[in-house]
């Protein structure tokens, strides 16, 4: 927080800050590639790489912006969808433009569904943004078109290739995941930290101050919904290519919307590494929660159970975030940094 | 140079202004060099009025404020005093009356474009952006003169950047000004009251404003910062050449800092002139007396 846009304008280089990005870069081109089980790439890197990515554009809405909001899975699916249709009504159209163009219809019905914005607040906004989740599967369900007609609505994704490489296979499209999410990750961080983001988060912060001193509240109310949304679109795109294989409404309900909320609760409000931390909760801890309830009660934890005791377990830590640690995982690293950081020196 | 260019287009206008002014409040300025008076007021309200259900807020208010003027508003709880200072910065919009700025006359304008007319303000509670550092804090008082998109500033394109610069470089200058280096990159929420309505007050004059207006800018504050505040209050009049509106409880702060104070009492303006003109008001008196006298009374 102490470090200014403004000073990293001036220095464009500060290696303290980037030693970690870094090293994760590395370890997601190098060691991942060459090393990760298929089971770690499909089951966990794969839907952790997506949710991150939609936790990112949440976060710039509802971390950075101060608005709420329940739609997230509605634009991810218009991304998926779009991406389809793109894909399969152009001829030849490469892979990266179908993505931006996914990104870009997402865009247009998050400023659609952003309009309420302008007049309603928290709560209100929240539930109104309910709407586009309503619409979205409705819409997607009802015309047969955006579907291609396919009698089960569930059409399975088409072949991922760039320039000439097929990326079908499990590393092809965790590349491709990985890539998206560090360069539109990248954006955001530029985005959040110059003036634009600061923008946001007087938005948020006390909107007639914003408005008093001449912040065009509306304009970047939208453009935060508009940002948020292409980015959970591009998420869509990845949900549906890269880890589904498939493209369906039922993919895209309301409980991914909340999961994805859930994300940034978790890992932490108004930061992009709490997004990363968050996925990666929420990725993880079902299957270290069926290890540990098989471990324990054997048998007697089946799939309902495990189902159950998940909601059970991940409602309280909301509620224990909220109440202790508003800041999520991300300040609880923080503080750890910190710890570790004293005792050493 | 600013007053001086406002001043002669005032002149300009004086017949529009002085039109807004006929309806003049109860205690008359005066002064027989009126028309003077007038060319080189730079605000001026007429016949404000405005009202929340049943509570009329302000009733027939009007207020002229010269160029480099520390113009005082006083009054009890709930005379309207914030009421008056939202509707210059355009936050409410009052139900009958003209505001002229400058030389453009209005009945309604938006805050956003109060701000580039160079209308700045703090606020009673203050209004600061939590999550911001003082300095973010600070730079957000120069949105206003921002033209490059989101994409230049991802981008990092050269207008963007120059942008940030001249805006670093004014903020720089009122951090300075201000004594606030040592908090510069705190987060605005860690720091004491005081500060923070320190931090206001920067946020405000780095816009540059023709016209400060300050809703309290001393309220919770000890003696001590009170004199540093009132000092900072004076020095951004004579150094930066701005028209002050303030509002202020302590009647001490009040007659040793401005040139001239209106009283409201119950929305309505009942005496108006120099500090020791309005001391010895009786009207004033009555309506001091009428009211819990401890919260007001230091030192009338
Ligand atoms: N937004 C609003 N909605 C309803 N009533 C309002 C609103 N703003 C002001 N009022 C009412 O208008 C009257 C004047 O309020 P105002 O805040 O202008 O007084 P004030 O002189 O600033 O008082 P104080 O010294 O307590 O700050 C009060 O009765 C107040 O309740
Ligand atoms: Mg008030």
């Amino acid at each position: 927080m102490a470090v200014q846009a403004l000073d990293a304008a001036r220095l464009p280089i500060d290696w303290q800050r980037l030693a970690l990005p870094v090293a994760l870069i590395a370890v997601a081109y190098g060691l991942i590639p060459a090393y990760a089980s298929s089971y770690l790439v499909e089951a966990i890197l794969l839907p952790f790489l997506a949710l991150s990515l939609a936790a990112v554009g949440l976060n710039l809405l509802t971390g950075y912006c101060g608005q709420l909001s329940l739609g997230s899975s509605a634009f991810m699916a218009v991304g998926a969808f779009a991406a389809y249709n793109f894909n399969l009504r152009v001829e030849g159209l490469p892979l990266a433009a179908t993505m931006i163009l996914a990104g870009i219809s997402a865009a247009g019905i998050g400023v659609v569904f952003g309009l309420p914005s302008l007049r309603l607040r928290g709560f209100y906004l929240a539930v109104s943004t309910l709407a586009a989740q309503f619409f979205v599967q409705w819409a997607l369900t009802k015309f047969g078109w955006f579907s291609n007609d396919n009698p089960s609505g569930v059409i399975s994704a088409p072949h991922l290739a760039v320039a000439g490489f097929s990326l079908d296979r499990a590393t092809g499209r965790y590349l491709l995941s990985v890539t998206t999410v560090i360069v539109l990750t990248a954006l955001v961080w530029r985005l959040v930290n110059s003036a634009t983001g600061r923008n946001f988060i007087a938005v948020r912060d006390n909107e007639t101050a914003a408005r008093v001193i001449g912040v065009p509240v509306l304009k970047t109310k939208l453009l935060a919904f508009a940002i948020s949304s292409f980015i959970i679109g591009v998420a869509g795109v990845l949900w549906a290519f890269t880890y589904l294989r498939t493209v369906e409404p039922a993919g895209f309900n309301l409980d991914r919307s909340f999961q994805i909320l859930f994300i940034i609760i978790i890992g932490g409000l108004a930061s992009i590494r709490g997004a990363f931390l968050g996925a990666a909760f929420i990725v993880i801890f079902p299957l270290i929660l069926s290890r540990l309830g098989a471990f324990l009660f054997g048998g007697l934890f089946d799939s309902g159970v495990l189902d159950m005791s998940q909601r059970i377990v991940l409602g309280a830590l909301i509620i224990i975030f909220l109440i202790a640690e508003p800041n999520g995982l991300s300040a609880l690293f923080d503080r750890l940094k910190r710890r570790i950081g004293s005792r050493s020196s | 140079m600013i007053g001086a260019s406002l001043g002669a287009a005032a002149y300009e206008r004086a017949p529009e202004i002085s039109g807004i002014l006929a309806g003049a409040g109860p205690v008359e300025d005066t002064r027989p060099a009126r028309l003077s008076a007038k060319a080189d007021a730079i605000l001026a309200l007429g016949g404000i009025s405005i009202s929340f259900g049943g509570v009329t807020a302000l009733r027939d208010v009007d207020l002229e404020v010269k160029s480099r003027e520390i113009r005082a508003v006083i009054g009890p709880n709930g005379a309207g005093k914030s009421s008056l200072i939202n509707i210059i910065s355009g936050l409410y919009h009052a139900d009958q009356g003209k505001i002229a700025i400058d030389s453009q006359s209005f009945s309604r304008v938006s805050a956003s474009r109060l701000a580039r007319l160079g209308v700045a303000r703090t606020f009673q509670n203050l209004a600061l952006f939590g999550g911001l550092s003082v300095r973010d804090n600070i730079a957000s008082g120069r949105v206003h003169t921002r033209r490059a998109s989101f994409v230049e500033h991802i981008a990092g394109l050269p207008r963007a950047r120059r942008e940030d610069a001249a805006i670093a470089e004014k903020v720089d200058q009122t951090i300075a000004f201000l004594h606030l280096e040592a908090v510069a990159d705190r987060l605005v929420a860690t720091l004491p009251y005081g500060l923070q309505k320190r931090v206001e007050l920067a946020r405000a004059l780095v816009a540059e404003p023709k016209i400060l207006l300050l809703d309290e800018p001393m309220a919770g504050m000890t003696a001590t910062e009170k004199a540093e505040m009132a000092g900072f209050v004076r020095a951004a009049r004579d150094r930066h050449d701005v028209t002050i509106i303030l509002i202020e409880h302590d009647i001490g702060v009040v007659m040793g800092l401005s040139d001239r104070v209106a009283v409201l009492d119950y929305g309505r303006k009942i005496a108006d002139g120099t500090p020791a003109e309005v001391r010895a008001n009786p009207a004033v008196i009555r309506a001091y007396i009428g009211t819990a006298e401890g919260e007001h009374g230091e030192g009338i």
